[in-house]
């Protein structure tokens, strides 16, 4: 798969959603997507948490996408979103879904199947 | 009922007291609802899988779209919009076209357990959003949440769930939606999750239930915070055009009484009945044994409706239309053309197709569309397998009652066994139901086997009380006066002889008549001849007493003549003694002016 394209697009999409997004140096080898509601705490927590696993575990090898639904609402049904915040990880696929404040590192690794570096 | 009836009409009213509700649209449960579920609040429709819970709330939706000008939300966890819109066009509801008229708006909720990883806090506001978005995207006024519950097996932690379910109704409530939430009939409870702890407004159950291999589905409101409604199980049939309950179960006898009456179709019937035939808006029995012709009387009546252009309905749950339509053509009734008229309605089908109740629904609900003023049900006997059926009566009671209310003129017919002592114990249930009752016989005897028909009731007016004989030609279906013979009634065979018996007797009294008649002429002419001899006889005495009179007084005049000469020639006075003179002068006197 041409994962400099994959890149590309998922920028364009985060511009327009209004998402921060953290670009890996070379190839985004994982594409994260994380669903908020609003700035609530449970959503800062979340991405505070999940910001720290990926720079722990997958420094330089990701990009988080972050969709706050209450800016847009149409995009929580393209995922099948429920409950939030809910991290999806678009790449690799399959597609995975871990709900929560994401505040348990291991079932991150295992929810994200990324083999712990330590 | 009464409270029904009267809420009903408090509805129409520009200012209803009580609960404001939203209609549901489906003919019936608006009446068990008394105006629908709660305007604003959630109703709960639980019951097993396959008892039409999604079939129910989809209508619900579907019907505030299209009437009410209430667009809604269609959430649902199991089905897909491409199987919803599948199972709403059977219905002829096109939901594609509505979603783009943005009256509904439809939203899959689809949750992979195994994709699905559980980290920390989290809460249901994915959801409440999606449904917030759909809600505003078409100003819906209604949501259906459709099954929820799946939402248990997707989600592993069930505080959670129920701490946010407790808040997505509360939520809904806020919003001021009318919401209908579908949940599985569960072992012990309602539902399996217990979802009628959250929903607690409205709660309705729908039931599926098998008996002898029939089923029926039933609807009963099991509870209505804040209004009064009916409180019974009520049968209800998911048709070609959806939901139909049925929801008459009046106990109250109201319904208003015609003075016209109807023709049977069978002249001689109508002369047994006061001469006029069948009150309009009755009912009628028409019981028999195989083949004494409780089809044909069937068919005569509704005959007899559309000739007279009126609408008829003939359910026929022996035969199918066609063989109805030829087997009727062998006795001259040419049902065929009030068929292509659109004046009459053959609704076929085996009485086994549905529970006695559902059979019901779906009459009632032929009778609402079609709007006859006669309806012939061929034969009532066949609804239910079991002879004991206790359900029989009541289920027709209340079609009796719905077609009289209706003004329709019914007539029943059926089976009984061949045993007479049979007749009237198993139609006892039902007879008493019915204003006429008809009883086709067949008499046995003489070698041959005769149809007779009687009047065993017939309220309301006179009616015979004679056993008549019932003929079916190749015009139609009549009635003949039976001979009574001492204690036999003489049909048939016996019948014919008897009248040619008649007929030669009379003839022969008619022939005795004219021979006395002649003898009678014949004596009065021999007085006649006496009378003229006799008269004859008596005018020649008459001419003999003259002629002899005559003589002597010409021969005193004669004797007068000479005693005169005599003294004259002597010049004497004539002699004093010719005393009796005057005398004899008299008689001359009064023979001359004679």
């Amino acid at each position: 798969m041409n994962a400099r394209a994959v890149e590309s697009k998922f920028s364009q999409r985060a511009g327009k959603s209004r998402a921060t997004t953290l670009e890996g140096t070379e190839v985004a080898e994982w594409q994260l997507r994380l669903y908020v509601a609003g700035q609530t705490v449970k959503s800062m927590a979340a991405f505070d948490n999940l910001k720290r696993v990926c720079e722990t575990h997958l420094a330089g090898r990701y990009t988080i996408e972050v969709v706050d639904l209450l800016v847009n609402p149409r995009l929580a049904a393209g995922d099948q979103i429920l409950a939030v915040p809910t991290l999806v990880r678009k790449f690799p696929e399959p597609i995975r879904k871990i709900i929560g404040d994401l505040s348990n590192e291991e079932r991150v690794l295992v929810g994200l199947d990324v083999l712990p570096l330590r | 009922m009464a409270r029904q009836e009267k809420s009903i009409a408090r509805q129409s009213a520009p200012a209803p007291i009580g609960l404001p509700k939203a209609p549901t649209g489906i003919q019936g449960l608006d009446e068990i609802t008394e105006g629908g579920f709660p305007l604003g609040r959630p109703t709960l429709i639980c019951g097993a899988a396959g008892s039409g819970k999604t079939m129910l709330a989809a209508e619900f939706l579907v019907h505030g779209a299209l009437e009410y000008g209430e667009p809604g939300v269609f959430m649902m966890f199991e089905e897909s919009a491409e199987e919803l819109a599948q199972n709403l066009r059977s219905l002829g509801v096109d939901l594609d076209r509505l979603r783009k008229q943005k009256k509904i708006a439809v939203d899959h909720v689809h949750i992979e357990r195994n994709e699905i990883q559980e980290t920390g806090e989290y809460d249901l506001e994915g959801l409440f959003i999606r449904l917030g978005h759909a809600i505003d995207s078409i100003g819906a006024k209604r949501v259906v949440l459709d099954t929820i519950e799946a939402l248990f097996s997707g989600l592993p932690n069930h505080a959670v769930l129920r701490a946010e379910l407790r808040r997505l109704f509360r939520w809904l409530k806020d919003r001021g939606v009318t919401a209908v939430i579908t949940g599985e009939r569960g072992e012990q409870s309602l539902t399996r999750y217990g979802l009628e702890e959250y929903v607690a407004d409205c709660v309705i159950l729908l039931d599926h239930r098998i008996v002898d291999q029939v089923s029926t589905r039933r609807l009963r409101v099991v509870k209505y915070r804040g209004t009064a409604h009916g409180t019974n199980e009520y049968p209800f049939l998911i048709a070609a055009n959806g939901i139909s309950v049925l929801p008459i179960t009046s106990m109250r006898l109201d319904h208003p009484a015609s003075t016209e009456r109807v023709s049977t179709g069978i002249s001689g019937l109508d002369d047994m009945l006061g001469g006029a035939g069948l009150y309009r808006g009755s009912s009628a029995l028409v019981s028999g044994a195989p083949g004494t012709g409780k089809s044909s009387t069937g068919a005569s009546f509704v005959d007899a409706a559309c000739r007279r252009g009126e609408r008829a309905l003939l359910f026929a749950y022996e035969e199918s239309s066609r063989q109805l339509l030829r087997n009727m053509g062998s006795i001259g009734l040419d049902l065929a053309r009030w068929q292509a008229q659109g004046l009459l309605h053959i609704d076929a089908s085996r009485p086994t197709l549905h529970g006695l109740e559902q059979h019901l629904v779906h009459m009632y609900e032929l009778v609402r569309r079609l709007n006859p003023s006669v309806v012939v049900v061929d034969p009532i006997s066949n609804f239910t397998l079991d002879k004991d059926d206790r359900s029989l009566k009541p289920t027709l009671m209340r079609l009796i009652d719905y077609l009289k209310q209706q003004g329709v003129t019914a007539l029943f017919t059926s089976l009984t066994s061949d045993a007479s002592a049979d007749v009237a114990e198993s139609q006892v249930g039902v007879s008493s139901l019915m204003d006429t009752w008809i009883l086709l016989s067949n008499v046995a005897g003489n070698g041959e086997r005769t149809r007779t028909l009687q009047v065993l009731k017939s309220r309301g007016m006179p009616h015979s009380h004679q056993v008549r004989e019932f003929l079916m030609s190749d015009h139609g279906v009549g009635l003949v006066d039976v001979y009574l013979s001492g204690d036999r009634v003489l049909t048939g065979t016996a019948r014919i002889s008897q009248v040619a018996q008649e007929e030669a007797a009379s003839d022969l009294r008619r022939r005795d008549h004219e021979r006395r008649f002649n003898e009678l002429a014949s004596h009065r002419k021999a007085i006649d001849a006496q009378i003229a001899a006799l008269e004859a006889q008596a005018s020649e005495r008459v001419g003999a007493v003259e002629f002899a009179i005559e003589r002597e007084r010409l021969q005193a005049e004669g004797v007068n003549a000479r005693a005169r000469a005599i003294a004259r020639s002597r010049d004497v006075p004539p002699p004093r003694a010719v005393a009796p003179k005057p005398e004899s002068g008299r008689t001359t006197r009064r023979r001359s002016a004679k």
